[in-house]
């Protein structure tokens, strides 16, 4: 069945998330709640929840716009509504009365076929619908979302024995494709998997750090990037999801699990967390919670607090022993050190991947689907069985008996082996009896990761690869520092314009980095400004210039394929693309005037081009001039592809992906369909109307100067980008090629490049990574 | 014989015309430095050396100093030279007035102290080491402190010492084993011995106030549990007055091949009382504070002697005749030419005399640059002459040193044979040299700070603050046909110097043995180019001819700057070569192939 029409049943946090998110997708959706006792406009909580949703940081929704495809309603006037609903998902209270009594409601009003599914995180699917009708059963299963819906991927889906499969199917290729999220198929047990094992690990992480007697900063220095886990280690990451919410979910798991589970152990709260909550220390929502910052004298100071006497103090770095990189960087070499950041990470581990293991199967039969979800769901870098295999099984065995630890079943009869291998090029994982399955791709996933394992790269230098991903098409992979655009990158897009012609038919710029590209080796350009050797850095940028020009007019099709950020150099490689495929979750932006450059390496000729050439834009060159000279200027980064298409790095003709698997794929479908009678891009020449757009644009500027929104500075640059918007020294009856844009774009830079201020602020950003505003 | 002749004319136009005070213009304590009142002093200090401390060089080197029973005797005449000069004032220039000191700039006192040590290099250390002290103690102790030992260490009346150096350590100090024992009355307990300690132990003054690096119990391993103490000779009552002996014992003195009137002690400190500097395990950066005068002072040293042997050359070659002209006989009255017909001499003389006053001008600017970084009254400028004077104290000292070294040799080849006998007086100048290139950190240390810790600071940054206006020179100059003999050799050299540097950043990032084995070789790169900066600018003023000194003067200038052009300059090109060529032939052996 093809989902079109959504509805949502609970505005709350998640449930406007989660309307937010389908709405990111492109459909419409209805957000439903309660009508508030005596309120006139029966409407509020719904309409309250949207408008959030357009001020909540960081962004729910990928567009402004996309709110409007989310209809606001109440449960009284619009029950009836859902009979045009191809999906209701229902996100209220987690009470089994209350929300029984609301799918009666639904049931009654729902279109024959429809899905009903539930966002509960703590009721079992078993009570939700007993007593109800069968055709609810066989149309209901739990879909449970993480928070935010729109940037957390994992989706755990349980169904129950009366469930029609063909709806389960419907629902996870929903998701898959349309939301992006990585489903996990969960059996119908407490917390399912992600929570299950995640809040066994919190708890004993916490209560180990109390036994042990280290401080939180100590804790989370260990048990975090050491073992893969996100830096906010497990104080942080308490106060992220709020403290108070604790309790509940040791209520509900001790609640229901059975006596004999290994959870109940662990779910103790300490008497000094319990303190925390009452005095409203629960977190960031809250006065603060194991980390706070102290505003008290004026300036921002992060306080931790101490576990022992509940007093807050100024966080001290942890200086332990263990954490030194030699050791920190060795799973094995952390858990075997004599202090207590070692014992600290060994008990830790070795109670919660024991734990994982023994839960198999109770909560799931795949290993490998354990592991994602730890993976897509506390963006964990590996999951449980991946840390054992880090550690080695036999080792980790053998170290577990000599403290005389039980060892489950599943890591017992692991002996001799590990939980995943490389077999003929395939990952392959044990299942339950012992073999190895292979593990596959579903349709339309091509992941440069199974690429690589699996063939020599055609070329290869320090930064950059070309791989070839079939049909005749290559991949240029980025893989230098934060994949920044250095002298060897711009290389090896000079080899693929050479080798593509006779033996490939199109390009894609795609990596699996965290971010496509942060922008330009600044390093090396302060550098060599700092030793004044000018010529080499006008080299710098007309060899750039020279390469991304080349790229643009090649006899072939280039699809860029940016994820993450897409920034400076990098979103000037997108812009010299025939086309791009993004994933949604993309920030496009050249944000040059952050280190007090323009873009050169014809950012500046691409955005002034987009805008003159766009065939929306108002008569009048200044229009055009304008908005290019805004985005520029104001560094402005896109929040999402969606947004991207509003700002001309991306064309109305350019696609979006949801899922980040599926990414080069689109991708590559995309250049083979450009490859089809490929005609390369008109060169374009544009007509620009000199001094008087200059002054126009300068005076703009002067005003936020004045105002101090802008500093003296930052007007500096401003006049230089102007110089290369306006044309410069000319009239509007000349025309400018491309050369004429890249020779301004050179001279304003290299004005730029010699001035103090702009080499403060690029040694600013690479120390601090942040802009300096001077 | 050796002959001191005071470069009283160079030094004058220094100060005078060639470096730019202006940023200093605003700084009420330096507002009476006009030409008049500095001539003065320099006058009387040419003076004052010449007669008091140059005639004490020669016996001072034979006489040397000795121990009996822990206490040591100076040479002949040092006693008295030494009470002249302090009651003068002439050791207490850079010092606060509060304590009794002149607060003058160190681009005055500095050239007043190149005049002292080419005079009598050993007499300047028991001089300088005070300063050394008071600086630490001034920047770091306690108020108490200061009122308690400063007045007497700027009279002259205490001396001072640095006790870094244990037989286990001297370039890597976080091997140091003298210990700290805290007291209740918060002074300490300090055991240990220390080596190569100067004026460790003398009869100059009544008192010695040695600082001492050492450690206390449970202070972190290595260079970051090292503490700084205040430890006397003698102990004060409580009003100052001295009392009881602090069991610090000179146990030895060294041997040396030159500055043998220098006493080099070896000191042993047994439960004597010392008082914390600074904070407890920051002993370092007290250190670190004083390392720039203190570098720079050495530099001073090397450029020092180098005069002290190119003056008494330059009179030998005019003086002794041998040989006839090559191209034809020049003094037919004499039985032969002198030896400054030779092109050979020449060459010699020209090498000298050229590299000494080329470090001459660098010394003296980059002695003002630490007195704007010390008192500029914008913090910006201040900041920016720091981070200059932080990137060029290395190679300052370790060119300027290896300068001494090369120019005092050479001046025994000038003499020929009567240089390398001790009547002539010139060979003791190679020997004093010697020291320069190893005390105060060798100058392979230098090199490594340079390229390891000052070429990377915030990427570069501190380059910035010399390569910028060196380019801004050459762009400003590169027209000007008068000066294109100068400016384009600048120019070749500098584009040398960016891209050793450029080539250093790179390589030098993904292996350190790269940064390393070109460490030695960019430093003097650097080093001819900032003199070559130096020689242009010189040249620059003396065809300006807007300054006061004779045509003779400046003509000698532009003569001389196109012989360092020509003739010293070109080496920048082979060492950019063996930059270039890496570390490999350098690593190639096993080591037990050696």
């Amino acid at each position: 069945m093809k989902i079109e029409n959504v509805a949502v049943i609970g505005a709350g946090v998640m449930g406007s998330g989660i309307a937010a998110q389908i709405a990111n997708a492109g459909k419409k959706v209805l957000l439903l709640d309660i009508v508030p006792e005596g309120a006139s406009n029966k409407n509020i909580i719904a309409q309250s929840a949207i408008q959030k949703l357009l001020k909540v940081k960081p962004a729910a929704l990928m567009h402004k716009r996309n709110a409007k495809l989310i209809t606001a309603g109440n449960l009284e006037e619009n029950l009836n509504d859902l009979a045009d609903v191809d999906w209701i998902i229902e996100v209220i209270v987690e009470r089994l009365d209350i929300k029984q009594s609301l799918y009666k409601k639904i049931d009654a009003v729902r279109k024959p076929g429809s899905i009903v599914s539930s966002n509960t995180s703590t009721l079992p699917l078993a009570d939700l619908t007993a007593g109800l009708s069968k055709e609810f059963s066989q149309d209901f299963l739990i879909t449970h979302f993480f928070n935010p819906p729109r940037y957390m991927r994992l989706l755990e889906v349980v169904q129950g024995p009366n469930t029609r499969q063909d709806a389960v199917d419907s629902i996870a290729d929903f998701c898959d494709l349309e939301l992006g999220k990585g489903i996990v198929n969960c059996n119908d047990t407490p917390g399912f998997i992600a929570n299950r094992i995640g809040a066994y690990w919190m708890q004993t992480a916490m209560l180990e750090t109390l036994r042990l007697g280290l401080t939180v900063d100590e804790a989370d220095a260990i048990c975090g990037r050491p073992m893969g886990i996100p830096k906010t280690g497990v104080f942080g990451l308490m106060d992220l999801v709020g403290i108070d919410l604790m309790p509940h979910i040791l209520a509900s798991m001790v609640h229901s699990l059975p006596k004999s589970d290994a959870f109940h152990e662990q779910a103790v709260m300490p008497d000094v967390v319990t303190n925390m909550i009452k005095a409203g220390y629960t977190g960031r929502k809250g006065k603060g919670g194991f980390y706070r910052l102290n505003k008290s004298s004026g300036k921002k100071i992060k306080e931790s607090v101490n576990l022992t006497t509940g007093d807050y103090a100024t966080s001290q770095k942890a200086r332990l022993k263990s954490l030194k990189p030699t050791i920190a960087k060795d799973l094995r070499k952390l858990v075997n050190f004599d202090d207590k950041g070692g014992h600290f990470a060994w008990s830790v581990l070795a109670k919660t991947l024991t734990y994982s293991a023994s839960l198999i199967p109770e909560i799931g039969n795949n290993i490998e689907a354990i592991d994602r979800a730890m993976k897509l769901g506390y963006n964990w870098k590996y999951g449980p069985f991946e840390l054992i295999d880090k550690l080695g099984v036999d080792w980790f065995v053998e170290k577990l008996d000599a403290d005389n630890i039980t060892i489950p079943p599943l890591l017992a009869s692991a002996k001799g082996k590990s939980f995943y291998r490389f077999k003929d090029n395939q990952r392959q994982c044990l299942n339950l009896n012992g073999e190895y399955e292979t593990l596959l791709r579903g349709d339309g996933v091509i992941l440069l990761e199974d690429i690589k394992r699996n063939q020599e790269p055609v070329k290869r230098n320090a930064s950059a690869s070309l791989w070839d991903i079939g049909d005749g098409v290559l991949c240029l992979e980025f893989h230098s520092k934060m994949n920044s655009i250095d002298p060897d990158i711009l290389t090896m897009v000079g080899t693929a314009i050479k080798i593509i012609p006779n033996n490939y038919k199109a390009l894609v710029l795609y990596n699996e980095a965290e971010n496509y590209s942060v922008g330009a080796n600044i390093g090396l350009a302060l550098f060599a400004a700092n030793v004044a050797a000018w010529p080499q850095i006008e080299g710098m940028v007309k060899s750039g210039q020279d390469t991304y020009k080349a790229l643009k007019h090649a006899p072939f099709p280039v699809v860029g394929a940016p994820s993450g950020m897409a920034l400076g150099g990098g979103c000037e490689s997108l812009l010299h693309c025939d086309a791009i495929q993004a994933h949604a979750e993309s920030y496009i932006g050249l944000v040059e005037v952050g280190v007090g450059l323009i873009p050169g390496w014809g950012g500046s000729k691409e955005m002034l081009t987009r805008w003159m050439t766009n065939k929306k834009r108002p008569q009048g060159p200044m229009p055009a001039i304008s908005k290019a000279f805004e985005l520029i200027s104001t560094a402005t980064v896109s929040t999402s592809a969606a947004e991207a298409k509003g700002h001309l790095f991306m064309a109305a003709t350019d696609g979006i992906t949801m899922n980040r698997e599926r990414l080069l794929f689109d991708a590559k479908t995309k250049a083979l369909e450009l490859s089809k009678d490929y005609q390369k891009p008109e060169a374009a020449e544009i007509s620009l109307p000199g001094a008087t757009a200059r002054t126009a644009l300068n005076l703009a500027v002067t005003s936020f100067v004045q105002s101090g929104k802008a500093t003296k500075y930052d007007g500096v640059i401003a006049d230089q980008l102007a110089l290369i918007l306006s044309g410069d020294d000319t009239d509007i009856a000349e025309l400018h090629s491309e050369d004429d844009l890249l020779t301004l774009e050179r001279k304003a830079f290299m004005a730029l490049i010699k001035q103090n201020s702009t080499l403060d602020r690029v040694q600013h950003m690479l120390e601090t990574g942040k802009p300096l505003r001077n | 014989m050796a002959l001191f002749k005071a470069p009283l004319e160079d030094i004058k136009y220094l100060t005078n015309e060639f470096i730019d005070t202006s940023k200093l213009s605003d700084v009420p304590a330096f507002s009476d430095m006009t030409p008049d009142l500095t001539d003065a002093i320099y006058d009387e200090a040419a003076n004052i050396t010449a007669n008091l401390l140059f005639p004490l060089n020669r016996t001072g080197d034979e006489q040397g100093c000795t121990l009996i029973d822990g206490a040591v005797t100076t040479p002949d005449g040092f006693k008295e030279a030494y009470k002249e000069m302090t009651s003068g004032g002439w050791g207490s220039f850079t010092c606060d007035p509060e304590f009794g000191g002149q607060g003058l700039p160190h681009y005055i006192a500095n050239s007043v102290d190149e005049m002292v040590v080419s005079g009598n290099i050993s007499f300047s250390i028991y001089m300088g080491l005070t300063i050394g002290a008071y600086n630490a103690i001034h920047k770091f102790g306690t108020e108490e402190l200061k009122q308690q030992y400063l007045p007497n260490m700027v009279s002259g009346k205490w001396s001072g010492t640095m006790c870094l150096t244990e037989p286990q350590c001297g370039t890597d100090l976080g091997l140091i084993r003298s210990n700290a024992i805290p007291q209740e009355d918060e002074s300490y307990q300090i055991s240990g011995s220390k080596i190569f300690i100067s004026a460790g132990e003398h009869d100059l003054t009544e008192n010695i106030i040695h600082l001492v690096l050492a450690r206390t119990p449970g202070a972190p391993e290595g260079i970051k549990g090292i503490s700084l103490f205040l430890v006397p000779k003698i102990n004060l009552n409580k009003d100052g007055s001295l009392g009881s002996d602090n069991n610090v014992v000179c146990s030895g003195i060294e041997h040396k091949m030159g500055i043998k009137a220098s006493a080099t002690c070896a000191m042993e400190f047994e439960n004597s009382t010392g008082y914390l500097i600074g904070d407890l395990n920051k002993g370092m950066k007290a250190m670190f504070v004083m390392m720039n005068s203190a570098r720079i002072h050495v530099g001073i040293q090397g450029l020092a002697l180098a005069h002290a042997s190119y003056s008494s050359a330059a009179d030998y070659a005019k003086e002794r005749l041998q040989g006839r002209s090559l191209t034809g006989t020049k003094q037919p009255d004499k039985p032969a030419d002198s030896l400054i017909v030779h092109p050979d001499i020449r060459r010699m003389l020209m090498t000298m005399k050229s590299y000494t006053e080329g470090s001459r001008a660098l010394s003296t600017w980059l002695s003002l640059q630490l007195d704007i970084s010390h008192h500029a009254s914008d913090k910006h400028v201040r900041k920016e002459a720091d981070e200059l004077v932080s990137l060029l104290t290395p190679v300052l000292k370790a060119f300027l040193t290896d300068i001494g070294e090369e120019v005092t040799s050479l001046g025994i080849q000038v003499y020929g044979g009567h240089g390398y006998i001790r009547e002539n007086g010139v060979e003791q100048y190679l020997r004093d040299a010697r020291i320069c290139q190893l005390y105060e950190g060798a100058n392979g240390i230098q090199a490594l700070d340079l390229v390891g810790r000052k070429l990377p600071a915030h990427l570069g940054r501190s380059l910035r603050h010399f390569f910028h206006p060196v380019s801004n020179f050459i762009e400003k100059n590169q027209s000007n046909p008068e000066l294109a003999p100068f400016v384009v050799p600048l120019a070749k050299s500098f584009g040398r110097l960016q891209n050793a540097t450029l080539f250093i950043a790179q390589k030098g990032l993904s292996n350190p043995d790269e940064a390393g084995a070109a460490s030695t070789d960019f430093l003097r790169l650097m080093g001819l180019v900032a003199m070559a900066y130096m020689w242009a600018q010189m040249v620059e003023q003396a065809h300006a001819k807007t300054g006061n000194m004779t045509e003779t003067f400046y003509n000698n200038k532009i003569k001389t700057g196109m012989f360092f052009m020509q003739k010293v300059l070109p080496q920048t090109s082979s060492l950019l070569s063996t930059i270039m060529a890496g570390s490999t032939s350098l690593m190639a052996l096993d080591a037990d192939q050696f």
